[in-house]
């Protein structure tokens, strides 16, 4: 159903999947603070995002907030958006204020969206400058524990 | 760099090690073997190989007056964990994402 892969040779992870829904409304799922906020974060983590202007050179500021109560800030710098088709951005880790954390590579996004009817491809491209920063983020994903139960389906399904 | 801090990211991020790694996965290889590969120089070979020792994913097996060097799985598969990991992520993520989606669709009708 998803289609993931670690392109070692290109330093990048490409992930595909199809979602029920037109692309008009997935793309919004993509695009609007407070839908991304309801979705983005594995569990047990929660994403709020703090400010976001998705324009181009506008910045999505954002915290993964840990059921501990710790904070993981992170921001996106968009770099290109062709409505209901494309986006791409520049992420960084970074502090509450948007500092980027220089300790931390960044990598490109890009995110496609292809869409037919009543279902939507989604093509996700990151690019990450070496090899070993695309291996840090895969160990810092791990040691943070954004863990991996079936995510927040009650909750949503309450609503 | 330390080599206790060598892990099997390092291992596998040299193309040449890769092919190491390849080589020896399907069967244990002495060094002359594995070098007979390779048109770097057996002393290039013979350092890649020392750093994959000490990245600790492949060992050393003395038979007779030879020393061939193997894989050892369980290291390997323990990158096979990190992109399991990886990948778990993304598919809780959209599946948080397919009722978002859900109840977007609903709110429009």
């Amino acid at each position: 159903m998803m289609d993931f892969s670690i392109d070692r040779e290109n330093k990048s992870v490409h992930v595909r999947r199809s979602f029920a829904a037109d692309q008009k409304t997935v793309w919004a799922a993509w695009t609007q603070p407070d839908l991304l906020d309801k979705w983005w974060a594995p569990r047990p983590f929660v994403a709020k995002t703090k400010s976001m202007d998705f324009k181009v050179g506008g910045r999505r500021l954002y915290a993964m907030m840990g059921p501990n109560g710790e904070e993981h800030w992170a921001l996106a710098d968009y770099t290109s958006i062709t409505p209901i088709t494309n986006f791409t951005y520049l992420d960084a880790f970074c502090d509450a204020d948007g500092n980027l954390n220089p300790d931390f590579p960044r990598s490109d996004w890009d995110v496609h969206f292809d869409g037919s009817g009543d279902t939507t491809e989604v093509h996700v491209v990151i690019k990450h400058t070496r090899l070993e920063d695309l291996e840090m983020i895969i160990k810092l994903g791990f040691k943070e524990g954004f863990t991996l139960a079936l995510g927040h389906l009650d909750e949503l399904l309450g609503q | 760099m330390n080599p206790m801090k060598r892990d099997v990211f390092q291992a596998v991020a040299d193309p040449t090690r890769r092919a190491i790694l390849i080589l020896i996965a399907s069967q244990a290889m002495t060094p002359n073997a594995l070098a007979d590969h390779f048109e770097t120089s057996r002393q290039a070979v013979s350092k890649h190989i020392q750093f994959l020792m000490e990245c600790d994913v492949i060992r050393s097996d003395k038979v007779g007056r030879e020393i061939y060097y193997g894989l050892k799985m369980d290291k390997m598969d323990n990158l096979r964990t990190w992109f399991d990991q990886l990948r778990r992520q993304w598919e809780d993520r959209f599946e948080q994402l397919d009722q978002v989606l859900i109840n977007l669709k609903s709110q429009q009708k």
